[in-house]
């Protein structure tokens, strides 16, 4: 019953029409579309603020902005950069991204949801008229008012349940198509026999006629359908937005001009200039320039390391301390990020095997629900040989049996339990991954950029001379070199001056250096000062010909990763440790966090073969990691989480997205989880016991139009009241 | 009983009214910005016209 809803491009051409429409006028010649998001809007005030400065611009056509989706939307002439606004609206005291539109592709989900709102209002509509009419036919009404109610109601029903039924019926032909059943074609089969056999009665002045029912049947599944769907656009407009905060762009060397272009256009061959901060855009080899960078996003490793000239980068790495001119020898697709996208895609087909537990249900519901109508339209015929009442008892069989309870069972659990997780900062991107989280028993957990912030911290601090912690914080305080930054911090935090240097200059890819009373001061690397290296992230410094002071590092904890880790091992799961960063490293993490499963220097494959073997052990995996050689085991795992500062690959290989920075939020999540599942199946319980009450009324003919309508709201009340009480 | 004669086109027509209102809203983007709109009418900004 949760099978994809695809509404056809001709189901309502008005609906799909319009928006198409509009955006095709939108985007008319010398036009920009530039979306903006704005994290830190609140109120009217911000609103009204941020529309006039924007309308302010004579080249600004329009600017809208939207308070729930806290984004703006401007239209504007093609000479106006996002930049500018962006730096517009960064005056104004709001924080101001801008976001790719190109990615932010939200008409089509508009349109799909649209269009089931609309079928749902008319199916809501259509129902409530019916259901009064109904009330006068069951409190008495009889003869020719009878039939004149039962006529309008058939005026009434069979346009409505045309429009508004159409997503079952196409997904029904579907899967009879394919010679399969599913959850809607015993929907389709009860709607269309309803409506059928009561025109029939109708036509001959009967008694009982089911329109009410059919109506009502169309109006809770379509309610059903339609939490579904927003559940789902929800999750995919925020995973959008966090994909859309990356605009792909780099600055491209032609002749010596810099070009800004879209990462797309970049060929083989070009020279792309990367500052420090910005990621590698494409495969290539350095040609100018050297500088320090940071693979830990690729590989795990948290030491940066040296670039020069010749040497080769991949995609993805982030360039850390000087300007580097890189020669594009694969873009696109063909770069080493992309090609990892294969090991995702053979890792998922293991995963598509999940049944859900909404399938479940059917595969056993559908075929009985047939079968039991099929007999009962058997056994009163050779009864009574007559067809009238065969046909009528059947009909009452399927509406009764009909899963509107069902269908309501599993959207309303998952939106209540989606919602609630998102509050606490978790998208759930994948429908069912809710069920795969409450069967969890073993948690791999990525380290640098999981359970790591990726940044260093200083630890050796108290162990130093004060004169040289006051001599490097001079030294690296005008650094953005993510070492260098931390000797900052730590400095700062522990109240240090820094001291008279002169002549501070930064020499990209080795360290910083200065002149103190005629004598030269550097900070860098080991090679750079002399120093011996060490197998801990370390940076050193020198002064004159003297001995290298070590400053240590360690990667700061996330925050919440103690409790989240804790918290697993207490409720009874396994929790792994899998890196590709060094042994002790990985060691001295593993015993900081009481973690005694642990792996170091794995390979992207390593860690996905890893999963796939404690899968094959039988254990439920949920693996939480952010960086590309994570994705493959993302994929592989029974359940995966990743980050919000993940690579986007990540993102979009694991199925739930936390939003904060904090980690906490996992353990409780599993325990929402759990309770979501235990709810879905008392609400399949429900919805049984219902129909153990109703069906044997049905087939021995007792069935009234008047107990179907009660049974039918009442079980679909229960299960959404029930599906409220999740905590 | 020719009272209904009256009655239920009336019904009819005004549910028919609302649901075409219904049909309105949904088509004119009114359920775009539910926050952005509660926010708005504190504004007197939009006093005259509302914010297209």
């Amino acid at each position: 019953m949760t099978a994809t809803m695809r509404p056809s491009a001709s189901a309502c051409p008005a609906c799909s029409a319009a928006p198409a429409a509009e955006a095709l006028a939108g985007a008319g010649a010398g036009d920009a579309q530039i979306a903006l998001s704005l994290p830190t809007i609140h109120c009217a005030a911000c609103i009204t603020k941020i529309e006039k400065a924007l309308n302010a611009d004579p080249r600004v056509r329009s600017a809208r902005v939207n308070l729930t989706l806290k984004r703006a939307s401007i239209e504007a002439d093609d000479t106006v950069t996002a930049q500018e606004l962006q730096a517009l609206v960064e005056g104004l005291g709001y924080e101001a991204h801008e976001l790719d539109p190109g990615t932010l592709n939200a008409t089509a989900n508009d349109r799909a949801g649209r269009n089931l709102l609309m079928r749902l209002a008319v199916a809501g509509f259509a129902s409530m008229n019916v259901m009064l009419l109904s009330v006068s036919v069951w409190s008495g009404a009889e003869d020719a008012t009878r039939d004149m109610f039962h006529w309008i109601s058939a005026a009434i029903a069979l346009p409505t349940i045309a429009f508004s039924g159409q997503p079952f019926f196409a997904n029904a032909w579907a899967a009879l198509r394919n010679r399969q059943l599913n959850m809607d074609v015993p929907i389709t089969l009860a709607i269309l026999l309803a409506v059928v056999t009561s025109l029939w009665e109708t036509s001959l002045s009967g008694e009982h006629a089911y329109f009410d029912a059919a109506l009502a049947l169309t109006f809770f599944l379509l309610a059903g359908r339609y939490l579904d769907h927003r559940t789902r656009a929800i999750a995919r407009s925020a995973a959008q937005e966090l994909t859309a905060l990356e605009v792909p762009r780099a600055v491209r060397l032609a002749d010596g001009v810099e070009q800004t272009v879209a990462v797309a256009k970049l060929a083989v061959g070009d020279r792309v200039l990367v500052r420090p901060g910005g990621r590698m855009p494409v495969d290539g080899e350095i040609v100018v320039g050297t500088s320090e960078i940071d693979r830990s996003l690729l590989t795990g490793e948290t030491v940066p390391a040296f670039a020069g000239v010749g040497q080769a980068v991949s995609a993805g790495e982030v360039n850390l301390t000087g300007p580097l001119t890189v020669r594009a020898t694969a873009v696109g697709a063909e770069t080493s990020l992309h090609r990892m996208a294969d090991l995702v895609a053979i890792a998922e087909s293991g995963r598509s095997r999940y049944t859900s537990l909404a399938d479940k249900a059917a595969k056993l519901y559908a075929p009985g629900v047939h079968i039991l109508a099929g007999l009962a339209f058997v056994g009163w015929y050779l009864y009574t040989f007559d067809l009238r009442t065969a046909i009528n008892i059947a009909a009452a069989v399927l509406i009764i049996t009909c899963p509107c309870a069902l269908g309501l069972a599993v959207p309303a659990v998952t939106t209540a339990a989606s919602g609630r997780l998102f509050r606490r900062g978790m998208l759930i991107k994948h429908e069912t991954a809710l069920e795969r989280l409450a069967e969890v028993d073993a948690v791999v957990f990525d380290k640098t950029g999981t359970l790591t912030e990726g940044t260093p911290e200083l630890t050796n601090l108290a162990d130093l001379k004060r004169a040289d912690v006051e001599l490097a914080l001079a030294l690296a305080q005008g650094s953005s070199h993510p070492l260098a930054q931390a000797i900052t911090r730590a400095a700062r935090a522990g109240g240090y001056a820094p001291a008279r240097v002169s002549d501070v200059t930064e020499v990209p890819g080795y360290g910083t250096r200065g002149m103190v009373d005629g004598q030269e001061v550097r900070l860098g690397r080991a090679s750079w000062t002399g120093a011996e290296g060490m197998s801990v992230t370390a940076t050193f410094l020198q002064r004159g010909d003297g001995a290298p002071v070590a400053f240590l590092f360690a990667d700061r904890l996330r925050a919440g990763a103690e409790e989240a880790v804790a918290e697993l091992q207490g409720a009874g799961k396994q929790v792994y440790l899998i890196s590709g960063d060094t042994t002790p490293a990985v060691e001295t993490l593993a015993q900081r966090l009481g973690i005694g499963r642990w792996m170091a220097e794995a390979l992207p494959a390593d860690k996905a073969a890893r999963v796939r073997a404690m899968t094959e052990e039988g254990r439920r995996v949920l693996m939480v990691g952010d960086g590309l050689n994570d994705t493959a085991a993302l994929a592989a795992a029974h359940v995966s989480i990743s980050p919000a500062s993940a690579l986007d690959a990540a993102r979009v290989a694991s199925d739930i997205v936390l939003l904060g920075g904090d980690l906490s939020p996992i353990p409780a999540a599993c325990g929402t989880a759990r309770s979501a599942t235990r709810r879905i199946r008392e609400n399949f319980r429900i919805a049984t016991v219902y129909n153990i009450i109703a069906v044997p009324l049905a087939v021995a003919g007792l069935c009234s139009p008047l107990i179907a309508a009660l049974a039918m709201s009442a079980s679909s009340i229960t299960v959404s009241l029930n599906a409220l009480r999740l905590r | 009983m020719t009272i209904l004669a009256y009655l239920i086109p009336i019904s009819l027509i005004m549910g028919g009214l609302g649901l075409a209102f219904f049909v309105w809203t949904v088509k004119t983007n009114q359920y775009d910005d539910p926050e952005g709109d509660a926010r708005r009418i504190l504004s007197d900004e939009y006093d005259d016209k509302p914010k297209q």
